[in-house]
């Protein structure tokens, strides 16, 4: 029993540590997908949400999450401030059933929360006031986050319906979280200067697309950390099965944003390939568990090509997301969401309108948080930078800073003949 | 003296320079540039084709004796034409005055 707890324990702090490198994976995913004058801007953002989202969890969001069985049912619940260890036998070997210490508990979803605000940093990259955008992210993985999976992880009111709601490790209570406040921002922002030029939209590549390949393929690493160690154990079975959905899933992604891009827009299009490895990434999520082979793979060709189609469909909608992340992240997380009742060991009717519930319950408080969040940032601080700023980049406007400043600073993007 | 100006397609940059070299020519000088004229260039990212403003291109700046500027620019004629638009333009202007910095000589002598 010892060995075991032991063995368990070790899979979920090397889990912890893979979800950790998936905000390495954000990092630079973000930064290749934007334009080089923005860069320090970027990694600024995603080095100071993780530090927020650890600490934050910490002082209040880890115990609002899993408020203990009390609020079982419940809509919110707060267990206090602080981290505090059970005393003896009942913290460790006695915790989760011998699973996990609860200091890993803790540790590992803590890495989960500040992912939902990461999704949010490359959404409304380019153009985003940084300061407003700090309190956004301190306020929404501080409460939001925390509140909602409570609803479902913490034992709230999703988990005790007749048909409980299901989301395996997160394509709802992470991804979809993240991504409903990064199409929040991305309305109240606007797109970014030059993006749509006499109606018609005019691309803004991103600067580096080895650093995109870079991020996703690390976001991929990471993935088998988060949904590895979403089986709460190193139960054998269970995991080395979610490594082969996972997997599978993500391949699929690939191919079919592949196919996708080649029938839709016809062209071979690095960053919706890799959109769509994140895309089958989010969609297996909330399943991982509950799937077959040939499942995850059905799933992860839909997402890809769901992908491809929503960057499309967001683009013309002057929804202006540089990096995708509302396409990867809501888009396939209420697929990979819905997904789980209509494919796997939980499939049929029941689970569908149980999924159906989650997706529609927790995107209508993510939307009015966020909404409500950034109307007052936007009446009270102002969350977009002047339009100098922007045009100069936000390196120098807010961080007085170049990315690379030995490198000959060049332009392209400005249209100099039409 | 000639100043002989060729805007070349990149692609073609170390053919007409092999060319060059093998015709005699020893002083060249050469940098890319950005502009634009009858072609254009297009990209396409996140399905979305897009004319992307201006073209690149290489720019030589070649300065040859008066007898030796046609075989400079046959040679630039031929090797850099592959037909199609955008292959590029030559233009040439008398140069009054050449010096060679480390000797002093000017004109004729400066330039061989």
């Amino acid at each position: 029993m010892e060995g075991i707890f032991t063995a368990n324990n070790l899979w979920m702090l090397v889990a912890t540590v893979l979800v950790f490198i998936m905000h390495l994976g954000f990092a630079t995913l973000e930064s290749g997908l934007t334009q080089s004058k923005n860069t320090v801007n970027i990694l600024f953002k995603n080095a100071t949400i993780v530090p927020l989202g650890l600490l934050t969890y910490c002082f209040w969001g880890f115990n609002i999450m899993y408020p203990g069985g009390d609020y079982a049912g419940g809509f919110f619940g707060f267990a206090g401030f602080g981290l505090s260890m059970p005393e003896g036998d009942a913290g460790l070997a006695g915790y989760a059933d011998g699973a996990y210490t609860y200091w890993t508990d803790f540790i590992f979803q803590a890495m989960f929360a500040a992912t939902a605000a990461t999704i949010v940093s490359g959404a409304v990259a380019e153009r985003v006031k940084l300061h407003s955008f700090l309190i956004f992210t301190f306020i929404y993985v501080g409460f939001c986050y925390p509140i909602v999976g409570m609803w479902k992880w913490g034992g709230g009111f999703l988990n005790t319906m007749e048909t409980p709601f299901y989301d395996f490790a997160g394509s709802t209570l992470v991804h979809s979280v993240g991504g409903w406040a990064a199409l929040v921002g991305v309305m109240l922002l606007g797109a970014r200067l030059g993006k749509y030029v006499d109606g018609k939209i005019r691309p803004i590549p991103g600067h580096s697309m080895p650093l995109a390949t870079v991020g996703v393929f690390l976001l991929w690493f990471g993935w088998y950390g988060f949904n590895g160690g979403s089986v709460l154990s190193a139960d054998p079975g269970l995991v080395s099965l979610v490594f082969v959905t996972t997997s599978l899933a993500a391949a699929a992604g690939a191919i079919g944003a592949l196919i996708t891009a080649l029938i839709v827009v016809r062209s071979n299009d690095l960053s919706m390939v890799l959109n769509g490895i994140l895309g089958g990434l989010v969609g297996i999520t909330a399943g991982a568990d509950q799937m077959s082979p040939t499942d995850a793979i059905i799933i992860g060709l839909i997402a890809g090509a769901f992908v491809v189609l929503a960057v499309v469909f967001f683009d013309r909608m002057k929804l202006d997301d540089p990096v995708g992340a509302i396409s990867v992240h809501l888009v396939c997380g209420i697929w990979g969401t819905l997904a789980v009742g209509l494919f796997g060991a939980l499939a049929g009717f029941p689970q569908f309108i149980s999924q159906l519930i989650g997706v529609a319950v927790i995107g209508v408080f993510c939307f009015v948080f966020a909404l409500l969040l950034f109307y007052i940032l936007k009446v009270t601080l102002g969350i977009r930078v002047s339009a100098e700023e922007e045009i100069e980049g936000l390196d120098i406007g807010e961080h007085k800073m170049r990315a690379y400043p030995d490198m000959v600073e060049e332009r392209t993007n400005e249209k100099v003949f039409s | 003296m000639k100043k002989v100006e060729a805007i070349i397609r990149t692609s073609k940059f170390e053919e007409v320079v092999n060319a060059l070299a093998a015709a005699g020519v020893t002083f060249l000088s050469f940098y890319d540039v950005k502009g634009h004229g009858l072609e254009k260039e297009y990209r396409t990212y996140r399905g979305t084709t897009y004319d992307v403003g201006y073209i690149p291109r290489t720019k030589l700046e070649i300065i040859v004796s008066d007898d030796f500027a046609p075989k400079t620019i046959d040679t630039i004629l031929k090797i850099a034409n592959t037909g199609k638009v955008g292959d590029g333009k030559i233009f040439v202007t008398d140069l009054s005055e050449v010096y060679r910095i480390r000797t002093g000589e000017q004109g004729h002598d400066a330039i061989n």
